[in-house]
């Protein structure tokens, strides 16, 4: 392996049967890039997928109100249902061992403005919990806390491209911005991975939304969160008696399909995990098919370059070269060329794959890339099956007596 | 130098098998300069293979400078090779990717000696060929009479004990076969034991000695008058 005077000997033959050489490294070269760039995009587009579905919190139930379509316990049917503050405690009171937070959201259109600038945006009236809901993450300044929710603060946390439209450079954090005629004073600046939309929301404490409002009591709609421990027949079985407890609660007939509604994203969860699973399938099999073309092409050239060469070696066992010898210096150069040329293929890949970065957003392939560990093991395996393919031919040709190789064609 | 008894050898061919030969009985002592005759078929060929650890005899004994070559495996074989004998062939075998140089040069590199010593050597032999002013030309870049005559420097390079021509001047024309015997002749005075593998008359009685073969068993083995080759040149 360490001969100095071998490693010499395969230099040279290298260096003057550049043809051959270059036939089996750009092989090598070619299958390993072409892996890598399907695979970074294969992972692309589950980032893409990730980002659309896996945004918000998963371990979520959420509680619309809507109109009864059935008469029931004397009420008749149309009725239209309402939460309340109280509702948001029994909650919290009755199924303590499944919830981790219970928040009301009170949505709401309203005319914002800073200075000279103004703009509709949507605000939602929230209790601390929503943050953990929405995977809101804050870039600067804090969150709606229970002292705003005791205190019923004009205090707001706004989007980042609330910030950008209303306040352009100027930090907005302290400043008081006009919200449907109510001075708020910004607190926080949040961002979302949800995509813009998100980013275009202004928090406020329900609790001061429901005094702008008559100090009522009324809740839009309720989010509960479980634990993830329940897992996805634990979420069903806590919605189901969420639902009894609820529509027992408020006299909606159990049998009604409108009244109340829920929305148990753990059945969402489920069915994007199902997809994300067979888009992983989709990845793995693609990376595998050019993978094993890839040795395949390899082995094709490793047998075309020991054919090539049987009067050579026929030629060098007359001259005295044992078998060992032979198989030797065949699989050591092929080693070696599959070994650089690979790694020029494996580098060449991830530079493309991250000089491609962002720019294919729009064809749903974000940020793709390769780790490297799957990379690097990938050409191992095609050094290796190079190899392989090349020790067969080269065993057969250590074989051949040299009479049988010299004779003429 | 050379000893062998009652060689026979049977190729299969399909369902059949073809007797080569038939039972061989011969000697050869150091220094000599032996033809060997026969028209195609008639197991010429096959006996230098055999001779030459090429191929293996089905039956009999064969003994090279007092060693017995028996039941060779191929790693022995090449060794035995490499030590014993140097290969002249009809169709020259160089490789065609090495210099002149460098072909002569390894069977030297299978000996295991350095490198600059190597090429040393090599260039000591190409020069006693007369072809030290070609010593980094490719083969392709040879002629024909230049091309065996750097296989017949390559063969003494790695010292034999024996030299071994299968047909040396087959391919090339008459003035340039009796300057390759020319060369095969003094290489010969200077004591080297040379079998030479021909079908042409003329060649062979540029040898000290005609072994006639047919069909497989020595029909004549005669001492014969060397016509000097540097005669005709």
């Amino acid at each position: 392996m360490f001969n100095r005077d071998r490693w010499r000997e395969i230099f040279e033959t290298i260096g003057k049967n550049k043809l051959r050489t270059f036939l089996s490294g750009f092989t090598v070269a070619l299958g390993i890039f072409i892996f890598i760039i399907l695979f970074g995009l294969g992972n692309g587009l589950k980032n893409t997928f990730q980002e659309f579905f896996l945004d918000d919190a998963s371990n979520a139930i959420f509680i619309y109100p809507g109109r009864t379509s059935m008469p029931y316990k004397g009420f008749k049917a149309n009725r239209r249902i309402e939460f309340k503050n109280e509702d948001v405690e029994d909650i919290k009171q009755n199924f303590p061992m499944f919830t981790e937070y219970v928040t009301p959201r009170i949505t709401r259109s309203e005319l914002t403005s800073f200075k000279n600038e103004s703009n509709t945006y949507t605000t939602r009236a929230v209790a601390p919990g929503h943050q953990f809901i929405e995977k809101t993450i804050l870039m600067k300044g804090r969150y709606i806390n229970q002292m705003d929710l005791n205190k019923k603060t004009k205090n707001a946390v706004i989007g980042r491209l609330v910030a950008k439209d209303l306040f352009k450079k100027e930090d907005p954090i302290g400043k008081y911005i006009d919200v449907g005629s109510t001075v708020f004073k910004v607190v926080g600046v949040f961002q979302d991975d949800g995509g813009d939309n998100e980013e275009r929301y202004i928090y406020i404490p329900y609790t001061t939304r429901q005094l702008l409002e008559k100090s009522n009591d009324k809740v839009g709609q309720i989010i509960v969160t479980f634990p993830k421990e329940l897992g996805h027949v634990g979420a069903v079985a806590f919605e189901k008696s969420l639902k009894k407890f609820f529509k027992d609660k408020k006299s909606v007939d159990p049998r009604d399909p409108n009244g109340i509604y829920f929305q148990n994203l753990t059945d969402d969860l489920k069915q994007s995990q199902q997809f994300a699973v067979v888009l992983q399938l989709i990845v793995s099999f693609v990376g595998l098919g050019t993978l094993i073309a890839g040795i395949i092409g390899i082995s094709n050239i490793m047998v075309f370059v020991v054919k090539e060469r049987t009067k050579e070696l026929g030629i060098r066992k007359a001259l005295g070269a044992t078998p060992r010898s032979v198989i030797q210096m065949v699989l050591q150069e092929s080693v070696f060329i599959t070994a650089i040329s690979g790694y020029v293929g494996l580098f060449l890949g991830i530079a493309v794959l991250k000089n491609v970065g962002l720019s294919l957003e729009e064809y749903f392939i974000k940020n793709p890339f390769i780790d490297f560990g799957t990379a690097f093991a990938a050409t191992i395996v095609l050094i290796i099956f190079g190899a392989i393919a090349g020790y067969i031919p080269a065993k057969r040709a250590s074989r051949i007596k040299p009479i049988v190789a010299l004779r003429d064609e | 130098m050379i000893q062998i008894k009652n060689l026979h050898k049977s190729y299969k061919m399909g369902s059949s098998s073809l007797h080569v030969l038939k039972g061989i009985n011969f000697d050869v002592e150091e220094g000599e300069l032996v033809a060997i005759m026969g028209s195609s078929g008639s197991g010429k060929s096959t006996l230098l293979n055999i001779l030459g650890m090429l191929d293996g005899a089905d039956e009999g004994e064969y003994i090279l400078d007092q060693v017995p070559i028996k039941n060779l495996n191929e790693t022995k074989a090449a060794k035995y090779r490499n030590k014993f004998l140097g290969f002249v062939f009809q169709s020259f075998n160089l490789i065609n990717y090495k210099s002149a140089l460098e072909n002569v040069a390894l069977p030297l590199y299978y000996q295991g000696i350095p490198r600059k010593e190597r090429q040393v050597f090599a260039l000591e032999y190409l020069d006693r060929v007369g072809l030290k002013d070609w010593s980094t030309h490719l083969p392709s870049e040879l002629s024909g009479g230049q091309k065996q005559r750097v296989a017949i420097a390559r063969a003494m390079a790695s010292r034999p004990k024996v030299l071994l021509a299968d047909e040396p001047t087959g391919a090339l024309d008459t003035k340039t076969s009796y300057e390759v015997m020319d060369l095969i002749q003094k290489i010969n005075q200077e004591g080297k034991t040379i079998l030479v593998v021909t079908h042409e008359p003329d060649i062979a009685h540029m040898c000290k000695r005609i072994v006639l073969l047919k069909d497989g068993v020595i029909i004549e083995d005669k001492k014969v008058d060397q016509v000097l080759a540097s005669a005709h040149v």
